[in-house]
């Protein structure tokens, strides 16, 4: 039921998201200036809407500002920030740090893996809902094992408690749509 | 009495004389420092730290980018330097691919040489154990990133000389590559194949094709005929192969080469070149008159063409419409000759000898082709036929000169001197006098337009006409001038291009030479050949007149368009998704607007913008698609719209209402009923 949802509200808002994302990308280009110096910021900006950088769009990008497309493509994929593969509308990242990693990141890994039902080296979900990730050390080692679900931080998680914060998420979501 | 402005160098007192780095003024004296990164047409990189010398009182420096001060005490060659450089070739030859024996640049690879000439005899380093995918998509090139030492030679010879920019760095620290964008293959982005990044690959990571099995296997074949044109650089250039200085003419021993190696004729690739120049210079007179569709430019580089194709498109319309001498001579031979020896086009093999990369993928056009054959079976450039020699065992020093087969063998000056920058120039315009007025010219060489100068400009008169001539080699000196004619800054009548620096002498193709003086004694070579002729003008070809009086009628004729002629297409600059911006849930109308280079600079932006206000007011998104795409290929009049399978040129913010209301909602409203 749920997840019949999602996809028709996708299906709906994808006709007037892709034409306002591009007015965005159009309006960032214009704000931030044309110059190769902008590159890095307008780039940034475009994560922001798109949640990564569509091949497509790095180069129109490269066109607006009158550079080759592989150069814009080095610069996108030199930087760790940037994502060339589409990501969830909530990334998780996991901390898989010594401290994270002893008290238990694994179990909790798996327990978001299952949860959102990714198999194997996949990172996203195919709804395009979750992206999950681990990552080195998020410098909260004091509340290991810590994971990270966009901007917020969650500490001392456990697979009980992961599964009630994406049950949250996903309340937050059905209410908001 | 001090000497101010001196430095030390190894114990030697040196004058600085406005040298900018310190690798300058060793090489001045004799000192050959070795170099990865350092080319002196490329701006300065400092990466590949081969060049380091040891500053006194500053320690290890990499010479190619420290400016020498004065005072500054110099060793090229101290233990400390000895270890760091042979430090370094081991880390690079840890990264290495050192599959040596079956490289194509076995021997003329430069990794190989420094490990040789540094006494690198272990690699304590373990090997790459990830082995990243070749790259066989380009019809010219191949690129093998195992090889790829990073010094970036290729990336900056692209978008510095050749003003393209279709390789880049992407990743980071062990992941880097140099690849095109989005790790496309060559043949997916806006290459040319003019093949410069293999000319100055230091090591095996780009490559020249090879393609001398086909030609062997050709050759075995009873029942081809199988016959071979030379363009006018070979001659200059192959001798170097064989331990022969740049620049020393070689033709007859190369013609005695190939005879032996089985080719059925050898034949001069210079004779249509002149062809070229009769066919060119009438073309363009008639522009003259007419005033349209100038500046002209040449068209017999296919680099510059693809170039054009893809940068541009505004221009297309000015480009001869004449076809390469390479493609003329195949045509000639395929629809006309194959008919003299009662043969059909596909009974003759043509393989040509070339200085150039680009012409591997000129020969593959489905457009040059009769009868469903390809003109040109094959291209050969001159490091493989230099390859085929050695492997036929024939010692080329010793061989007896032999001269070319009639009756493409006859060939004049003005042929020839296209083999160098300007050379197609001054045959046009050997010709060009002559065929307005009707007087011979008395002097033939046009001084002006030789050289190695990055632009070259020559005012002649004809029948009291000023006519302003400009000749630019390297693509990034061509896109200078594009841009400057598109400003209104720039204003010539005929305009020579050459994709690579210094001409075809300087092509890809040729033996690998890391300098200018290389190219400079080639071209020298080339206009030797031509003082040599004892006919300088192409109109005074008598081979030429016959294949008139034959086959072709007369200049421009219907017989002549039809063999010689071509035409040009335009292309995107990378293949590619389009950008989904309105998809309707039953869509009736499909709207692409193009946000292409021309047509993005044309405003097609506002254009889409407004296009898509008018599809809210009128409530029409359900029912279409609507993307912005890369290119719709009728660039000289953007922006572009394309409904359905109508394209529409020229649709600005003004006028895209109108064409929303009588193409689109009348679609929409056909489609309703």
């Amino acid at each position: 039921m749920k997840q019949e949802g999602i996809i028709e509200a996708q299906q709906e808002d994808r006709g007037t998201t892709h034409q306002r994302k591009f007015e965005k990308v159009n309006e960032i280009i214009g704000r931030l200036g044309r110059s190769r110096s902008a590159l890095v910021p307008i780039l940034q900006e475009v994560q922001e809407e798109y949640r990564y950088l569509p091949e497509e769009i790095l180069t129109y990008i490269a066109t607006a500002l009158g550079l080759s497309p592989a150069s814009v493509y080095g610069v996108a994929t030199f930087y760790a920030q940037f994502s060339l593969e589409a990501k969830g509308k909530y990334v998780i990242k996991i901390c898989d740090g010594t401290a994270c990693h002893v008290r238990g990141s694994n179990p909790v890994l798996e327990a978001i893996k299952k949860r959102v039902n990714l198999q194997g080296n996949k990172s996203t979900t195919d709804d395009l809902r979750y992206t999950v990730e681990t990552v080195s050390c998020l410098g909260a080692c004091g509340l290991a094992p810590v994971v990270m679900i966009n901007d917020k931080i969650y500490g001392q998680m456990t697979p009980e408690a992961i599964n009630i914060i994406i049950d949250e998420l996903e309340k937050e979501d059905a209410a908001d749509e | 009495m001090e000497q101010k402005n001196t430095v030390l160098i190894d114990g030697q007192v040196v004058e600085i004389n406005g040298e900018k780095n310190i690798l300058e003024l060793t090489r001045k004296i004799g000192i050959d420092i070795p170099t990865f990164c350092y080319h002196s047409e490329l701006s300065l990189y400092g990466a590949c730290r081969m060049c380091v010398v040891e500053v006194e009182g500053r320690g290890i420096m990499a010479s190619c980018s420290t400016p020498p001060t004065p005072g500054m005490k110099i060793l090229t060659n101290s233990p400390r330097v000895q270890r760091v450089r042979r430090t370094v070739l081991e880390l690079l030859l840890a990264n290495h691919d050192r599959e040596c024996t079956t490289c194509d640049r076995n021997g003329s690879c430069k990794l190989q040489d420094l490990s040789n000439r540094f006494g690198v005899k272990k690699i304590r380093f373990g090997e790459r154990d990830v082995k990243l995918p070749l790259d066989h998509s380009s019809r010219s090139l191949v690129r093998d990133p195992n090889k790829c030492i990073l010094c970036g030679d290729c990336v900056r010879m692209c978008s510095e000389v050749q003003g393209i920019g279709v390789l880049d760095f992407a990743g980071r620290g062990s992941q880097t590559v140099v690849a095109p964008a989005f790790n496309k293959n060559l043949a997916e982005v806006e290459c040319v194949n003019c093949g410069q990044c293999a000319a100055v690959c230091p090591t095996g990571a780009i490559v020249v094709k090879d393609e001398t099995d086909r030609a062997w296997a050709a050759l075995n074949d009873p029942t081809k005929t199988v016959v071979v044109q030379v363009a006018p650089a070979v001659r200059v250039a192959l001798g170097e192969e064989f331990g022969l200085p740049a620049g020393e003419i070689v033709t007859g021993k190369l013609v005695a080469a190939l005879k032996r190696l089985g080719f059925d004729k050898v034949f001069d690739t210079s004779i249509t070149a002149d062809l070229t120049v009769i066919e060119e210079t009438n073309e363009f007179i008639k522009r003259l008159q007419s005033g349209e569709r100038l500046p002209q430019f040449t068209s017999c580089c296919p680099g510059w063409v693809k170039f054009a194709e893809h940068n541009g498109a505004d221009f297309l319309n000015n480009l001869s419409s004449c076809r390469s001498p390479q493609q003329m001579f195949g045509s000639l031979v395929k629809k006309h000759w194959a008919k003299d020896l009662g043969k059909k086009p596909d009974e003759i093999f043509v393989v040509s000898i070339m200085p150039c990369t680009a012409k591997k993928y000129e020969a593959a056009l489905s457009n040059m082709t009769t009868e469903g054959v390809a003109d040109v079976d094959l291209v050969l450039t001159t490091q493989e036929l230099a390859r085929m020699i050695r492997e036929a065992g024939l010692v080329f020093d010793q061989l007896d000169v032999e001269s070319f087969d009639t009756p493409f063998g006859f060939t004049t000056g003005a042929g020839v001197i296209f083999g160098a920058t300007g050379g197609v120039a001054e045959a046009v315009l050997r010709a060009a006098h002559e065929f307005v007025t009707g007087q011979p010219i008395e002097q033939v060489n046009f001084e002006a337009v030789r050289g190695f100068a990055d632009r070259k400009e020559a005012t002649v008169e004809i029948d009291g006409q000023e006519i302003k001539v400009a000749v630019v080699h390297g693509l990034g000196n061509a896109k200078k001038l594009l841009e400057e004619i598109r400003e209104g800054k720039a204003d010539y009548h005929i305009i020579e291009v050459m994709a690579c620096p210094g001409g075809c002498i300087g092509g890809a193709g040729q033996p690998i030479s890391p300098d200018r003086e290389t190219k400079k004694q080639r071209a020298k070579g080339i206009y030797n050949a031509d003082k040599l002729s004892q006919l300088r003008k192409a109109q005074d070809n008598p081979m030429v007149a016959k294949f008139y009086e034959r086959w072709l009628k007369e200049p421009n004729s219907a017989e002549a368009h039809e063999a010689l002629h071509t035409t040009y297409s335009n292309r995107g600059r990378i293949t590619g998704e389009e950008i989904q911006l309105i998809a309707g849930e039953q869509p009736k109308v499909d709207i692409a607007v193009c946000v292409g280079t021309c047509c993005y600079l044309d405003g097609s932006y506002d254009t889409l913008q407004k296009l898509m206000k008018l599809t809210e007011t009128e409530q029409v998104q359900d029912r279409i698609n609507l993307h912005a795409t890369f290119c719709l290929e009728q660039c000289e009049k953007g922006p572009v719209i394309k409904v359905d399978d109508e394209i529409i040129n020229a649709v600005t913010p003004e006028t895209v209402e109108k064409v929303f209301k009588e193409k689109i909602l009348k679609k929409l409203a056909a489609a309703g009923e």
